[in-house]
């Protein structure tokens, strides 16, 4: 009996309860026109940066005439001679050997931490282990390339031959710097697995090792590779603490104990000595480019392996 | 080899892997904070570097790297708690929504060199703002306003319900509902979200060399006056940050201390960053009992 009554109410004043609504709406539009305003801001952020960075890198091949295919597969990086030449494959060949190293060193360390932490001894695990990922995670990255340059060059000269410096010491500093991400994603892949796979694994009398080797791992790959690539892709990114370890000469080196450079370190040495608009400049804003969609390259394999994770 | 040894082994070498973490991050914190603690002197904090001479200090990076997270903040805080309001409570799942949320992780992982180019082109010389805090702390809202969003999305999302279906029921907005209920019980972890985000602020520089600058005008520090290009408040002003330093001094330092000098800004940028990640975990602790009425 108590529903029409209500309706009667609303149909003899409606005017009423439009008032009584008023400041409700009001409210309920600051809000909403707030935060769509604050995504707005986010969707122009991100449509400026692609905007601005592609309208720079791309000058180089329609206003100064480099072919993008001389600027990737060129080797010679000259930009000063009388003919200067824009080969820009030492850097794409030190940003991909640096980042794919740092990622071979680190998922292995990654993943067991992410075993150790959610199989093996998840009390310890949590109170121990976990604070030092977030720790490890929050260390500048010029620091790291701080203890690089102290330590991990002279131990890799004192080691190997040549100068220490080189894709090997990058990818080191590297693998310390993404081992945070590439353990986190790990272990919450990890401990979202569903409880009856593994004790039906048990039940059948497979030992731990067993369990976690034939199917732990293989249930939850698509996620422990989604932050092997999204660790590859910050090792891709980062520019000082590579920059300062990998001796920065624009040539492809013969070992990995050998100066190299990576597009970030010759992008962050080369910027600040160039004319805006020279064609060295914009060759910079190319390398930039790059990245940039190596970024995208990068988000969308992440894309890929979680939906097939969700499948 | 049995299925029993196979397990002791692989448990063996998962645990020493384990161990090996634990000590590289004891070793790094060790050295770091070792080697640079002989330096640190009340001197070294509050002097002014020196460019060829020996002894100079980082006080004005330090102070600059304070404020400049202060700005940041300033700027991100707002802007990050309205987009992931939006993200949580608005959106309807959709094409709409879902290229929303590829933006935000999109824009996570730009490096962070690359938002200093787009600092450099557009807020420095399009802008006009110049090499300045205001443009670097630009620079870092970008770079920081993805986290934040995630952080209020996911704390957002972590509030129970029932509880947000009870305002509701009684008839409030649903802003009110978000502003009045839901956000207190969200407030501890976006709290210990923001100071934890903060910490990589301030150790971050790749985007700063080419927003803030790499130099710092001569300070004057009884100077107040936010207009004048002398004073430490002014947020117009090129500002070189700690991070910034350390990496300058790393690369091309000509002071015949710049090892040491090194040493020990990487120990006071290490301590500043315990220093933020124990307060969160203090602070968000401390809220968490103080809204939540847990003992």
């Amino acid at each position: 009996m108590e529903q029409p009554a209500v309706n009667d109410k609303q149909l003899v004043h409606p005017r009423t309860t439009r008032t009584l609504a008023k400041p409700h709406v009001m409210e309920e539009w600051v809000g909403k026109v707030f935060t769509t305003l604050c995504i707005l801001v986010l969707v122009v952020t991100i449509g400026a940066i692609v905007y601005f960075v592609s309208s720079r890198g791309l000058t180089t091949f329609f206003g100064d005439g480099v072919s993008l295919g001389g600027l990737l597969s060129g080797l010679k990086w000259d930009p000063e001679a009388d003919i200067p030449l824009y080969g820009a494959l030492p850097f794409i060949f030190g940003s991909f050997s640096t980042s794919l190293l740092a990622a071979l060193i680190a998922a292995p360390l990654g993943c067991c931490a992410a075993v150790f932490m959610t199989q093996i001894m998840p009390g310890i695990g949590r109170r121990i282990l976990q604070p030092v990922i977030e720790l490890l995670a929050g260390i500048p990255s010029v620091v790291f390339g701080f203890v690089g340059l102290s330590v991990v060059v002279p131990a890799l000269r004192a080691i190997f031959p040549g100068q220490g410096i080189g894709i090997a010491a990058g990818a080191i500093v590297l693998s310390m710097m993404i081992l945070p991400t590439i353990t986190t994603i790990a272990t919450d892949a990890l401990s979202g697995l569903q409880r009856g796979l593994k004790e039906a694994s048990f039940a059948l009398g497979a030992t731990r090792w067993q369990t976690i080797y034939r199917i732990v791992i293989p249930t939850t790959l698509p996620s422990l590779l989604t932050g092997v690539v999204l660790g590859m892709s910050r090792a891709f990114g980062e520019a000082l603490a590579v920059q300062m370890v990998i001796g920065n000469s624009p040539h492809i080196p013969h070992s990995l104990f050998e100066s190299a450079s990576t597009l970030t370190s010759v992008i962050t040495l080369d910027m600040g000595n160039t004319v805006m608009g020279s064609t060295h400049n914009n060759v910079l804003w190319s390398l930039a480019l790059i990245l940039l969609a190596m970024t995208f390259v990068f988000v969308f394999i992440v894309r890929f392996l979680e939906r097939r994770n969700n499948r | 080899m049995t299925a029993k040894t196979a397990d002791r082994i692989a448990t063996a070498v998962i645990i020493a892997i384990s161990g090996f973490i634990v000590l590289l991050l004891a070793g790094l914190l060790g050295y770091i904070i070792v080697r640079g603690l002989p330096h640190i002197s009340f001197h070294f904090l509050t002097s002014g570097p020196q460019t060829i001479k020996a002894g100079g200090g980082i006080g004005p990076q330090l102070f600059n790297s304070l404020f400049l997270l202060l700005l940041t903040l300033i700027i991100t805080i707002p802007l990050g708690l309205g987009a992931g309001i939006y993200m949580s409570e608005y959106a309807k799942p959709g094409r709409l929504t879902d290229s929303i949320r590829l933006i935000v992780e999109v824009l996570s992982s730009f490096p962070s060199i690359v938002v200093g180019l787009f600092g450099l082109l557009v807020i420095v010389n399009v802008f006009g703002l110049g090499f300045s805090l205001f443009s670097g702390a630009l620079a870092l809202t970008v770079f920081n306003l993805p986290l934040m969003v995630r952080i209020t999305e996911q704390s957002l999302k972590g509030v129970p319900r029932e509880q947000k279906e009870a305002s509701l029921a009684l008839g409030l907005s649903r802003w009110k509902t978000i502003t009045s209920v839901m956000m207190p019980i969200a407030m501890p972890t976006i709290v210990t979200g923001t100071i934890l985000a903060s910490g990589r602020v301030f150790g971050e520089a790749a985007a700063l060399l080419f927003t803030a600058g790499m130099s710092s005008p001569r300070l004057d520090f009884t100077n107040w006056n936010p207009l004048s290009p002398f004073s430490p408040l002014n947020p117009f002003r090129p500002a070189e940050t700690l991070a910034v330093h350390i990496w300058k001094i790393n690369s091309e330092g000509l002071a015949p201390d710049a090892a040491q000098i090194g040493a020990g800004a990487s120990a006071i940028l290490i301590i500043m960053v315990l220093l933020f990640n124990f307060t969160a975990r203090w602070f968000g602790g401390y809220l968490h009992r103080k809204f939540t009425a847990t003992k």
